[in-house]
């Protein structure tokens, strides 16, 4: 038995806990006042009945110290609601600093999850559950909780000290501002050490295993099995099984805990959600990416080439291709971004399905190489996950502003197909599309996802590489009649002459090229006949993508026009308000460049268009321009996504709903 | 290889397209001395890529009969990497310049130098900008009046070979524009070095800086103001060879040689030598008065190669792994089933 346990150092905080569910509730239960072993709870099952009440979904969010783990806890109640079933979206939070001054307003990490039994687009608006770890995050993020909403807070980081690094001026827990919600302050971290106790580990180390005991509690409150996140457990410190064994113990306790003390009157339960029939896992964007090139590598039959510099919020995709060696996959670090793309048009030269990616600031630098890649007729993919900007801005915040970045950030006239992703799952299909059209056109394409997708993730049906599109590639190699810029009529493309091939020697390069010879060439005349070209080969590729076809109301009074990471808010918003019998149909774009060659009639059907975008009006820009449509721009540039109830209150105010 | 290897001469490597540089330009030489070596090194032609950056000197590819990329500026190394990593089988060489490879472009070379990629590197010094009409540059002289500095550079020069030495580049060379026999050896040994192969080639521009190496290139000067280095060869030098160099605490000294002072007596010439620190003192003995300027090998050691490695990453994990299997990687981890 726990030293913790028998001092009873929680129980006025749970008498505390329980006045607010009292408040909310009619009535006062005593806690049970003898628990043998509290912390011997099982993963099976829990020791005690309580109320057991079947939601819908929920909404919880971990937040605390960016050394707290926030970022590890939420992902693997994440994984456990994914593997239990649940549809689901996530949005972690987390500051640059990767450790900003311990207990401080900018060190504050967060994960937000939305789990449901129906269909999850957003991480949701506000939040049910909020795990507040220090005073910090309790400040930062009370706000987004609903009124009676369970906060659970971690009282030991409530002292003087903790109050003045969150610039508080008095104790949240004592002054009454909380009353809204049913506060349950627990000694996470006195309650953890006493845990963890008998393992021999110095306090530092115990400490760090609060954060499991805070998901250990969620796991109680929300019935979930631990035994997903046990497999993680033992797998991520197969070498340290100490380690492994006190993030357990911590966990079970915190379940135990939750049992033991009858702090929680209710337990919820989550069912599994009817998603369509299929194998399932959970897959952030940019994992997605990875493996969607992987994927794409072995569809066109190429080996994959990454060429990359270390940038927030893209790393993570450099990362997981190193792992793929079994692939083939090269993975090269570059010394700066421009060698990072300098390398993959030099593998695309040679060969490889190459690839680049990057953030809003390193596309700013490979800009001159994709100009490179435009002159050349070279296949690669750029992806940019986009952050926060101008200049180094937002790392780890989410926005939409490099779009007219992306299509027309270049000197001169050098058009590049551009494809954004919508989800993180999306991601993956992203991949092939790019890698196709690439390869096909022998053009550099763009892909855009950010910092949203990239981290954030969703249940994700796996396919079967039957399912998969297959795009082989064939490299020219008959020596008779080549010339390394004679036209395939169908697609406007160059021939693909890798080095090696006997015959086929020819020189490429930045200078203006003859048309046919590839030769270098000054002549007026020549030279606006391939900025046609290059034009019109980009042009041509809307006859190869699908038309779009609106959700929800073909024709209306609103037509919503995203694209990217705005769908799950945009796909709940309208489901919302056609349930209400507005009528307002959406179109997504993932072809921004071309543009699907039906977009033009589809945005005349309906009265109004607004498009809402994650910077000042990119998009908008661009389909007012082509389309000359009245369209209007919703904005929002906070480094957060939008929620779903600000899409639906823009939906109301342009068809005109007075409330 | 079955097939036989056709016996090139130098007009296979020659391409129909018009040589564009001003007459009487050392790069004509460098041309020459290149299409010169190529058809002996018993590589098919079809191997051979060359690439460029931008600058006079990076016009190269296009005169070259093989696979060229005359690509932007400064980052030939960074393109030429790519090729070469995904396709080690290639022949890759890179044909740069001062402003390209130093100015612009100085990170990726010294990168490039770091990990030892195998690749061959021309760099043209001619110590001014060219193709943008005539600017100092990095190696340009303190007190170089150009264009832009009218009343003379501020800039201290970079010591071409001692940056590639810092970089610990695996071969270090030099050798001369006009100096054809002596250029092609370089050339001979670069080609037969396994990992970056840097070679520095003085280069006379005649339009913006012409006789910037007259001091060692006239004839009456060559002896006196250059060293040939040679593998196991003494450090000796001048008209008479009567000049020798020898080691004096940590510093190179000058000695004439004679009166009981002989060949034994200096430094016989280790390009091995694993220690970068004696190529080091070599390369700028010259910025001391008195000294010669040294041509020929510098340093030529062996190291392991970049593209050897991740070749070898990638066969080790297949070898350990099986190779990947797409359907099995998609279901990795936790996965659940939806009826």
């Amino acid at each position: 038995m726990g030293r913790g346990v028998k001092r009873r150092p929680y129980r006025f905080d749970i008498l505390r806990g329980c006045r607010l569910v009292a408040q909310s509730q009619g009535g006062l239960q005593e806690p049970q006042s003898e628990v043998d072993q509290p912390f011997m709870a099982t993963a099976e099952a829990p020791v005690k009945s309580r109320t057991q009440e079947t939601l819908a979904g929920a909404v919880i969010r971990f937040c605390g110290d960016s050394g707290d783990g926030m970022q590890i806890t939420g992902s693997q109640f994440t994984n456990t609601a994914a593997v239990f079933g649940n549809d689901l979206a996530t949005f972690p939070d987390f500051p640059a600093e990767i450790r900003a001054p311990a207990g401080t307003l900018p060190g504050v990490s967060g994960f937000q999850l939305n789990f449901a039994s129906t269909d999850v687009y957003t991480p949701g608006d506000s939040v049910d559950v909020l795990i507040a770890m220090n005073p910090a995050a309790l400040k930062m993020n009370v706000a987004d909780l609903k009124t009676n909403g369970i906060l659970i807070v971690n009282t030991d980081n409530f002292k003087d000290v903790d109050l003045k690094k969150a610039q508080m001026t008095s104790n949240p827990l004592e002054d009454r501002s909380l009353d809204g919600y049913r506060v349950f302050a627990v000694e996470l971290t006195k309650l953890t050490r006493a845990a963890l106790k008998d393992l021999g580990m110095d306090a530092k180390s115990m400490d760090r295993c609060k954060n499991f005991f805070a998901l250990g509690m969620c796991y109680w409150l929300y019935s979930r099995p631990m035994d997903t996140t046990f497999r993680w457990l033992d797998e991520k410190f197969g070498n340290k099984p100490l380690l492994a064994e006190a993030n357990k113990r911590a966990m079970k306790a915190g379940f135990a805990f939750c049992d033991a003390t009858e702090a929680f009157q209710v337990r919820y339960d989550i069912p599994p959600a009817k998603l369509s029939p299929g194998l399932y896992r959970n897959i952030s964007g940019n994992s997605a990416l990875a493996m969607g090139f992987v994927a794409a590598s072995r569809q066109c039959g190429l080996p994959l080439f990454l060429g990359s510099y270390p940038i927030t919020p893209a790393s993570d995709i450099l990362h997981e291709l190193s792992m793929y060696k079994e692939f083939g996959v090269i993975t090269f670090q570059a010394e700066d971004e421009i060698a990072a793309i300098s390398s993959v048009i030099g593998a695309a030269y040679a060969g490889a399905l190459a690839i680049t990616t990057t953030s809003g600031p390193g596309m700013a630098l490979k800009t001159e190489a994709m100009g490179l890649a435009v002159a050349t007729e070279l296949p690669i993919v750029v992806c940019d996950i986009q952050r926060g900007g101008p200049s180094t801005g937002l790392p780890t915040k989410t926005e939409q502003a490099d779009l007219l970045q992306a299509l027309f950030g270049r000197n001169s006239e050098a058009p590049i197909p551009v494809i954004a992703a919508s989800t993180p799952g999306d991601c993956f299909w992203v991949a092939l599309e790019a890698s196709r059209i690439a390869t096909k056109y022998m053009v550099p394409v763009i892909i855009l996802s950010d910092g949203y997708l990239a981290n954030g993730a969703e249940p994700w049906k796996i396919p079967t590489v039957e399912e998969l599109p297959s795009f082989p590639v064939k490299f020219r190699t008959e020596a008779g009649g080549f010339q390394p810029y004679a036209r395939d009529p169908g697609t406007l493309s160059r021939p693909w002459a890798v080095p090696g091939t006997p015959g086929l020697e020819h020189r490429i390069g930045g200078l203006e090229k003859q048309d046919g010879t590839g030769n270098v060439n000054y002549e007026a005349l020549n030279h606006e006949h391939m900025v046609h070209l290059r034009a019109a080969k980009v042009e041509a590729i809307a006859q190869d993508i699908p038309e779009v076809v609106p959700v929800g109301d073909p024709e209306g009074d609103l037509l919503i026009v995203g694209w990217g990471s705005t769908y799950g808010a945009i796909t709940a918003a309208l489901r919302a308000q056609r349930e209400k019998g507005r009528k307002v149909g959406h179109v997504h774009l993932r072809h921004l460049n071309p543009l699907p060659k039906n977009l033009g009639s589809v945005l005349k059907r309906y009265k109004k268009v607004v498009v809402p975008e994650m910077n000042l009006g990119q998009l908008v820009m661009v389909l007012r321009a082509k389309f000359l449509v009245d369209a209007i721009g919703y904005n929002k540039v906070q480094g957060k996504p939008f929620k779903q109830s600000e899409i639906e209150a823009k939906i109301e105010e342009l068809i005109g709903v007075t409330k | 290889m079955t097939a036989t290897l056709p016996v090139y001469s130098k007009k296979d490597f020659q391409t129909d397209q018009e040589v564009r540089w001003c007459p009487g330009c050392g790069d004509y030489a460098i041309l020459s001395a290149v299409q010169s070596v190529f058809p002996e090194l018993g590589i098919p032609r079809e191997k051979f890529v060359v690439v460029s950056g931008i600058g006079c000197s990076s016009r190269f590819p296009y005169y070259m009969n093989t696979y060229g990329f005359h690509t932007i500026h400064g980052r030939a190394p960074a393109v030429a990497t790519g090729i070469k990593i995904s396709r080690p089988d290639l022949e890759v060489w890179v044909a740069t310049g001062d402003g390209d490879a130093l100015s612009i472009g100085g990170n990726h070379t010294i990168h490039m130098l770091r990990r030892n990629v195998g690749l061959k590197v021309l760099l043209f010094n001619n110590k001014i900008y060219g193709l943008t009409k005539g600017q100092y540059s990095p190696t340009s002289e303190i007190g170089k009046k150009a264009k832009s500095t009218p009343y003379g550079s501020l800039d201290r020069p970079f010591n071409v070979l001692s940056l590639a030495l810092g970089a610990e580049a695996t071969f270090v060379a030099r050798s001369v524009d006009v100096f054809q026999a002596h250029l092609k050896g370089v050339l001979r040994k670069a080609a037969a070095h396994q990992g970056s192969a840097f070679m520095e080639i003085l280069q006379n521009c005649n339009i913006f800086n012409d006789g910037a190496w007259d001091s060692l290139t006239e004839k009456e000067l060559r002896d006196d103001h250059t060293i040939a280095l040679e593998h196991g060869q003494p450090l000796v030098f001048g008209k008479n060879k009567d000049k020798g160099i020898r080691m004096k605490g940590l510093e190179l000294e000058v000695v004439t040689l004679g009166n009981g002072l002989t060949e034994k007596d200096v430094i016989i010439h280790d390009e091995q030598n694993r220690n970068p620190a004696y190529a080091f003192l070599l390369s700028r003995m010259d910025q001391t008065p008195g000294f010669p300027t040294p041509l020929g090998v510098l340093r030529a050691i062996t190291d392991p190669l970049y593209e050897t490695g991740i070749q070898d990453q990638i066969q080790g994990v297949i070898a350990k792994k099986g190779r990947g299997d797409l359907d099995k990687l998609l279901r990795a981890g936790d996965t659940w089933e939806v009826k």
